[in-house]
């Protein structure tokens, strides 16, 4: 590693990188606004100037750019040079010529990059006497809101959002100082990654719409780390609340996971959190449906007397914390208890389990995937099923432009050079879909194919790589199967990507089978694999449930056979998970329905008893994302009214009826203790933070910045006495501002904040670029639970299935999983519903010609009884296959579709399109 | 002025820029040949045309607005029949091409970036024509006209009934 | 035909176009016939380094060697481009111009010698938008010169192929600057690249490319044809071959000439430029357009070459001198000149995009008498912090500074008086209030 030295000193560096980079590694102040570690250096602002001279005796040296000059070995550098630092000064000064003094109110105000550099350079005193130019704002939709009259020009922006994210809407528009970032004309951002822009951007341009309308300065932010639960990536967010409401949700680096980026459902989805609709009161209901609010204690006897029977089931909830599953397990029992998939999901997330354990690739995280120099993706539509893989993709295809880069010595934050040098040419991506995708830009094929196709793409394709070329008869698949076989075998580092969200167990096997066949190809590194599941926990899930558990349809049965008494429902809206008359008749013969949830929805309001669950801001748990990363929630906050943690009910219910199992439970740290303990698959999620009793230095980690104000003032139209702060016995971390918040794991960093740093560009006074990965000086967070096993024989062989065949007359039912729409939650969130898009169905032009319907038709659809289980509105799409109807899922119209299921169409007659108009699924959407 | 400006393409546009395609490695790469090209045509450039542009080029509106507004000679603002390009670099301006302009103000009504009420004839200065050792010059049209003197322009506007302003 | 007027050889004086028949029994071609099949490209590039040509788009780099830099092609597949820089956009030059509408064969000739010599397949002009006639005449011989067997595939049965195309500019100054001019090739915003890698090595589309300006290729065929020496017995200095000089401003007869490299100042100032108008006296000039340092009254001896101009303190830059005399402010000629960078820039790096309209700011303030004393300290500021090699992304700004440092330096009262009478005493001048 080279040696430089910069004011004498002399540092050891890591190869390859720029000096600016080296610098802040080094924990030296260097101010910067262009540069972004994620994106590299275009040497645009200038304000990163050092000086670096020639050799011992240069007296003057010459000022260059710290982003663009690479570390090599001896260089002589200054920071702290008279001339660099008037030229830096000079440049804040520049930049804020037409800069407003709006400080008090932008919305990035004490958390501004720009503030922050402003003092640092030492710039005061205004000498430009000029006027300032100005600019229009544009409407930029409900989750980004735009000042341009506070850009400083930095291209973070476009850079970002175009370069990084490949968004086309936004752009640089004229020259000179009359630069403009925005779109053609106004309208919403199109990229489902818009909102990193917030936190991108050094100045107040692009800010959180949501918390423009409900402003909170970074300062009075209390936050916990946290884990996303809009979809099973697990990406690390760190929530900011005031007042019992939860403000914003901001990125938590995880250099493995998310990075530095989330996605718009991420960042803007977690606002359900605030819904009106939120249950905040255990209750019980009467015969005639009244709602009768109880209190804790009363909730819990009802609860303990219901439960005290052994005609009891449970059911569980992928988007609920392993703790709590474990605990309701313990409860019912595991043989009573259902994991709370759907009949079509439970075998597939099983499956994609197997796979996973049985495999001797290497299970992909995002970091491993954006190493990946060869993709093939077999049926899932990633931008909308687990959106930040997405963005990951679009960092992978660019491998082939490092490669040649490295050719001509250019170092990877080379960005522009890069980017001029490549050109187009892109590592190849593989996409077979149901459907066109938000990748297909930048996929070097792609195939939209039934499911059972997909499968047989897929199978043909590892036959390829065998070597057994000679499977089936189908020529065209086969060709296309040995150019995708010819890319993985000849890429450094293949990725297979599958998953659950086609409802098809035969796609999923052949990816299995795709991976292996070039695992056995002995390939170094590991070709990577990555199953995606749809919900926070529902690997979790599948880890806590043995082959064959209860299914729900095994419930119905047993319930209709008056086998049932009593059924604990665990944060899951059932209506969401089966047809509705299924879903009736299993919670109609039960007497007792017990719903632990946290947001009305149909299931809570057909409950005998209900208790009101704290949400993922309000409590801890365990989630265990899709690459099998158990990582770790903290209440932000402490729940409102009566809601408590879901495992805080199950354990005070199991403790009412004095069950042994929990004698030695006392806190959620045993719980989690007691569940690793029991579950050898899930026996790492005890590492995957640290327990209660870790200390930093002796203290516990802050929720509170050290300038959170008011805390008496707050409450004061409660009371003007400032109640005592609670007390966290669950956490290592305090509801208060004393504490320690440095190099602690990574696991509990709830906010960044470094002296000199207030913007979120602190954090690389957290992170030490050993390894050249910037990783948290705490390390990185999360335990991973599936580790590439080297049993080869494990991996079962899967056969291929027969071709799709459309049948006459009816239509294979696909999935369309939409990134603002299908998911349970993130839809209550205002901001979101306002870009969920009505329910629809999808099918190509031809087949609407078979069915006489156009664009904006109504069609219903009927299943082969002739019972109509919908009406959907008609969106003609060519790339859906034949014989094939791509529907949105999770929306309350298309409940009661089954993915895969072949269902009878026909044109609806007299069909207004308002019909289908509501758009979010179960329960009340609060916009 | 109130002519209305297509937002299709024209089959002339359509073959003028597809010529300039064939030779590029992406449909992209003939921005800037395309947006001249109709204008060209049309005088100017509209949202409209933008539109259809970047529809053709296989390319985001945003992304071709971005190379339209950063380049001086596409206009993004309709223009008169006839631009005037005024030089207003520094041997035009040791000449008085200032000067220069406000006699143009005087006898056609418009001032820098503005066009006549008859959409006769928009005054644009720019960069230096290259034709230093005639300064002061000026475009119309394609036409460059050098040493321009009073009368100079007297003659060249002749047809002109002067406006009040 | 004029042994020592290569470049100009072909123009008359009503400046009509030289066609094919014209230019070819004028002895056109004959460099691209020596060449072609006769001598391998190493051997051409052999001789245009020993030639010690330098660029003539103004910074004045060896042509030589900056081809040298081209990766040998090998057996490596893939286009490589030549780009002929025809924007011409710096003010105060007016010498491509004539070159394209006088002999376009003696570019298009220089260009296929320039693109077999480093083994370019693909060439382009790029030309701005505002010279129409110059582009006419440049389309009607590249017409001529395929219809000839001069451009396409197997030029004269040497088995080397050039496709040559035009690229009309959309305005902007920047578009000049080389990799900026890539950008806008491309079809984007014409916005300067970092270098390296510099564009010998990955320019258009990534590939090799090589920028060279109108009268640099202008050379190239007479170079092959006489030779290296011939060449440098041409200059009368150091520097080698001969040089369109120019002269604007008050002079009494302003215009381009083809002199000997290294022709001093004096005489193309008084012989050619007929010296001063009457009623007007000297008091400065710009040696090479818009973006190089002031040269006075002291400097009229020096012979106009790279190295002696450089020594001066100034550039000879592209060789067109601007006159400042005696009737003119110069604190307005500064603020016009400052004034066109700060609209040229390209907007991209923060001291040209941001400190160029303060600088004109300032600049316009004191020309309308609201001058303050700290204003020159915020000038000389801004010449070393917009100007300083280093400190901005590509040249654009640095050439800026060049003529407001270098008035400062020599007009220094000029602009103080500016202050202390409250007013610009150059009455002539009714400068255009900026506001
Ligand atoms: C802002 C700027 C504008 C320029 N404009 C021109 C130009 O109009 N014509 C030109 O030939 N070179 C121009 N140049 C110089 C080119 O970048 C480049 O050096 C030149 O074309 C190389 O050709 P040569 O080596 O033959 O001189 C400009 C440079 C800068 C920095
Ligand atoms: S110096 Fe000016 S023209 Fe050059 S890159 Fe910077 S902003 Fe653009
Ligand atoms: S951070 Fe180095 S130039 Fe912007």
């Amino acid at each position: 590693m080279p040696i430089i030295q910069i004011d004498g000193q002399e540092h050891e560096v890591d190869t390859g990188q720029n000096i600016l980079q080296a610098c802040l590694s080094l924990g030296l102040d260097l101010p910067y606004f262009c540069w972004h570690p994620s994106m590299g250096s275009v040497g645009a602002c200038r304000q990163c100037a050092v000086v670096q001279y020639q050799h011992a005796e240069d007296e003057h040296g010459r000022i260059v750019m710290a982003c663009m000059t690479p570390v090599t070995e001896g260089a002589l550098f200054s920071l702290t040079g008279d001339k660099a630092q008037r030229f830096r000064e000079g440049i804040v000064e520049a930049l804020m010529l037409n800069h407003p003094h709006d400080c008090p109110v932008c919305a990035e105000g004490g958390e501004c990059h720009l503030q922050d550099m402003t003092v640092m350079v030492g710039h005061r005193d205004r000498k430009y006497r000029g006027k300032k130019n100005t600019h229009h704002n544009q409407y930029l939709g409900p989750l980004i809101h735009h000042e341009m009259n506070r850009c400083i020009t930095c291209y973070r922006c476009t850079r970002y959002y175009n370069d990084y994210a490949g968004g086309t809407d936004l752009a640089a528009m004229a020259a000179h100082d009359h630069i403009y970032f925005g779109r053609h004309e106004e309208g919403v951002l199109e990229s489902e990654f818009a909102g990193n822009l917030v936190e991108v951007c050094p100045t107040g341009v692009f800010t959180d719409k949501p918390l423009v309308h409900e402003y909170t300065r970074k300062w009075d932010l209390q936050s916990a780390p946290s884990i996303c639960t809009s979809c099973a990536v697990g990406c690390n967010t760190s929530p900011g609340e005031r007042y019992g409401k939860l403000k914003r949700i901001h990125n938590r680096f995880n250099a493995d996971v998310n990075g530095y980026f989330l996605c718009d459902r991420g960042r803007f989805g977690a606002n359900f959190v605030n819904s009106v609709n939120n249950l905040n009161y255990p209750g019980s209901r009467t015969e005639d449906g009244r709602f009768n609010a109880l209190d804790q204690q009363q909730a819990l006897l009802k609860m303990a007397e219901a439960c005290d029977t052994n005609n009891i089931a449970g059911i569980g909830s992928p988007r609920a914390s392993v703790e709590a599953n474990y605990l309701l397990r313990t409860l019912v029992g595991a043989d009573n208890f259902a994991p709370g998939f759907s009949d079509v999901e439970q075998p597939l997330v099983e499956l994609a389990l197997t796979i996973q354990q049985s495999s001797s690739a290497m299970i992909a995280d995002i970091k491993n995937i954006e190493s990946a120099d060869a993709i093939l993706i077999l049926g899932e539509d990633v931008t909308n099923t687990a959106p930040r893989i997405a963005l990951a993709l679009r960092q992978s295809v660019r491998n082939k432009a490092y490669e040649l880069a490295a050719d001509l010595g250019l170092e990877s934050w080379q960005d522009s050079a890069i980017r001029t040098l490549a050109q187009n040419q892109r590592s190849p991506l593989f996409i077979a879909t149901v459907g066109d995708s938000r990748l297909d830009d930048v996929a070097e094929e792609r195939f939209n194919l039934a499911p059972d196709d997909i499968a047989r793409l897929g199978f043909a394709v590892a036959a390829n790589i065998a070597g057994e070329a000679n499977l089936g008869s189908d020529d065209e698949l086969q060709q296309k199967a040995k150019n995708i076989a010819k890319a993985l075998k000849n890429a450094k580092r293949p990725l297979i990507i599958s998953g659950t969200s086609c409802g098809n167990s035969a796609l999923m096997e052949s990816a299995a089978q795709v991976t292996q066949a070039l695992c056995n190809a002995d390939k170094q590194p590991l070709p990577l694999l990555s199953m995606i599941v749809a919900e926070a926990n529902s690997l979790g899930q599948a880890m806590l449930i043995s082959d064959n558990a209860v299914s729900l349809s095994d419930l119905t049965a047993r319930a209709c056979a008056g086998a049932l008494e009593t059924l604990v429902v665990l944060e899951n809206d059932l209506y969401r998970r089966g047809k509705e008359k299924d879903i009736n008749e299993l919670l109609e013969n039960i007497t007792n329905v017990i719903v632990i949830d946290g947001l009305d929805n149909r299931t809570l309001s057909a409950s005998s008893l209900a208790l009101p669950a704290a949400n993922f801001a309000e409590s801890e748990g365990t989630l265990v994302s899709m690459e099998g990363r158990a990582q770790r929630h903290y209440p932000v906050y402490l729940p409102n009214a009566q809601r408590r943690a879901s495992w805080h009910w199950l354990l005070a219910c199991l403790k009412q009826m004095g069950r042994d199992e929990v004698t030695e439970i006392e806190c959620f740290d045993d719980i989690t203790q007691a569940c690793a303990t029991q579950n050898s698959s899930l026996s790492g999620i005890t590492t995957a933070a640290p327990n209660h009793q870790f200390r930093n230095i002796g203290v516990k980690i802050p929720r509170q910045t050290h300038r959170y104000s008011g805390r008496t003032a707050m409450r004061a139209d409660i009371s003007v006495h400032e109640p005592k702060q609670p007390v966290d016995k669950e956490t290592p971390l305090a509801f208060s501002m004393e504490g320690l918040n440095r190099s602690q794991p990574g696991s509990l960093l709830p906010f960044v904040w470094a002296p000199g740093w207030n913007s979120n560009q602190s954090l690389h006074k957290f992170q030490s670029e050993v390894g050249g990965q910037l990783k948290l000086k705490g390390g990185t967070a999360g335990t991973r639970l599936l580790q590439a096993t080297d049993n080869s024989n494990n991996i079962a062989l899967f056969e291929s299935p027969a071709a799709f065949k459309a049948l006459k007359g009816q239509w294979q039912m696909v999935p369309r999983h939409k990134i603002y729409g299908s998911d349970e939650l993130s839809v209550h969130s205002p901001a979101i519903a306002k870009l969920v898009r009505p329910a629809f169905v999808e099918i190509n032009a031809s087949d609407a010609k078979k069915l006489g319907v156009n664009d904006g038709d109504g069609v219903d659809l009927n299943d082969n009884k002739g019972d109509k289980l919908t009406t959907l509105e008609v969106s003609i799409n060519d790339s859906i296959a034949t014989g094939c109807v791509g529907y949105s899922v999770g929306f309350i119209a298309t409940e009661n579709l089954l993915a895969g299921e072949s269902l009878v169409l026909s044109k609806a007659e007299n069909w207004s399109p308002s019909e289908s108009q509501q758009a979010v699924s179960s329960g009340v959407s609060d916009v | 002025m109130n002519v209305s400006i297509p937002t299709l393409l024209s089959d002339t546009e359509i073959t003028e820029i597809d010529a300039e395609v064939a030779h590029l490695p992406t449909p992209a790469a003939a921005a800037i040949d395309a947006l001249k090209i109709v204008q060209e045509h049309r005088g100017w450039v509209s949202d409209g045309s933008i539109k259809a542009i970047a529809k053709h080029l296989n390319m985001s509106a945003a992304e071709l607005d971005g190379i339209a507004t950063f380049y001086s000679m596409i206009f993004r603002k309709p223009v008169g029949n006839k631009v005037i390009l005024l030089c207003d670099s520094i041997s035009c301006w040791i000449k008085d091409c200032d000067g220069l302009q406000k006699k143009i103000t005087q006898q056609l009504g418009i001032k820098a970036g503005e066009t006549t009420a008859d959409n006769e004839y928009t005054l644009i200065p720019v960069t230096c024509l290259g034709a230093c050792d005639k300064a002061p010059v000026l475009m119309v049209g394609d036409d460059l006209h050098e040493n321009i003197d009073e009368k100079y322009l007297q003659a060249l506007f002749s047809n002109r009934p002067v406006e009040d302003e | 035909m004029s042994l020592d007027r290569p470049l100009t050889r072909n123009v008359r004086a009503d400046k009509s176009p030289t066609y094919f028949t014209a230019y070819e029994a004028n002895g056109g071609y004959l460099g691209l016939r020596a060449a072609l099949g006769k001598l391998s490209p190493d051997e051409c590039l052999k001789i245009i380094t020993d030639s010690n040509l330098r660029g003539r788009g103004g910074a004045g780099f060896s042509t030589g060697m900056k081809w040298s830099f081209v990766p040998k092609k090998g057996d490596s597949t893939g286009h490589r481009y030549l780009i002929c820089n025809a924007d011409e956009m710096e003010p105060g030059t007016f010498k491509d111009r004539l070159l394209m509408e006088c002999d376009s064969h003696q570019l298009i000739e220089g260009m296929i010698l320039s693109a077999y010599t480093i083994q370019a397949d693909v060439a382009y002009i790029f030309i701005r938008a505002e010279y129409p006639y110059a582009t006419k005449i440049l389309r009607e011989a590249i017409a001529e010169s395929y219809a000839n067997g001069y451009l396409g595939n197997d030029i004269l049965g040497s088995g080397f192929n050039l496709k040559l195309y035009v690229h009309v500019s959309a305005g902007r100054y920047i578009c000049g600057e080389e990799t900026a001019l890539i950008s806008a090739l491309e079809g984007k915003r014409a916005n300067p690249r970092a270098k390296p890698p510099f564009p010998q090595v990955s320019g258009l589309w990534g590939r090799p490319t090589i920028v060279n300006n109108v009268e640099t290729l202008c050379n190239i065929p007479h170079i092959i044809e006489r030779g290296a020496d011939w060449f440098k017995s041409l200059g009368i200095t150091e520097d080698a071959g001969t040089k369109l000089y120019g002269v604007s401003g008050r002079v009494k007869n302003p215009g381009c000439w083809e002199l000997p490299m290294g022709t001093s100042i004096r005489e193309i100032l008084e012989q050619h430029a007929g010296g001063m108008e009457d009623g007007y006296q000297f008091r400065g000039l710009l040696p090479g357009g818009a973006s190089t340092d002031f040269l006075v009254e002291e400097h009229l001896d020096l012979a106009m070459d790279y190295e002696t101009i450089a020594k001066a303190g100034s550039r000879m830059g592209t060789g067109t001198m601007i006159i400042l005399d005696d009737k003119t402010c110069p604190v307005g000629f500064v603020k016009n000149l400052v004034a066109f960078f700060a609209r040229e820039s390209c907007g991209f790096c923060t001291p040209c995009r941001d400190g160029l309209p303060w600088s004109t700011q300032v600049l316009n303030e004191l020309e309308l008498g609201r001058g303050r004393k700290e204003d020159m300290a915020t000038l000389a500021h801004h010449v070393s912090f917009i100007g300083d090699m280093g400190n901005t992304h590509c040249a654009l700004a640095p050439g800026a500074m060049e003529p407001l440092g270098s008035a400062i330096k020599y007009f220094r009262e000029d602009f103080e008086s500016h202050i202390t009478n409250g007013c610009c005493s150059y009455a002539v001048q009714e400068s255009e209030v900026i506001t």
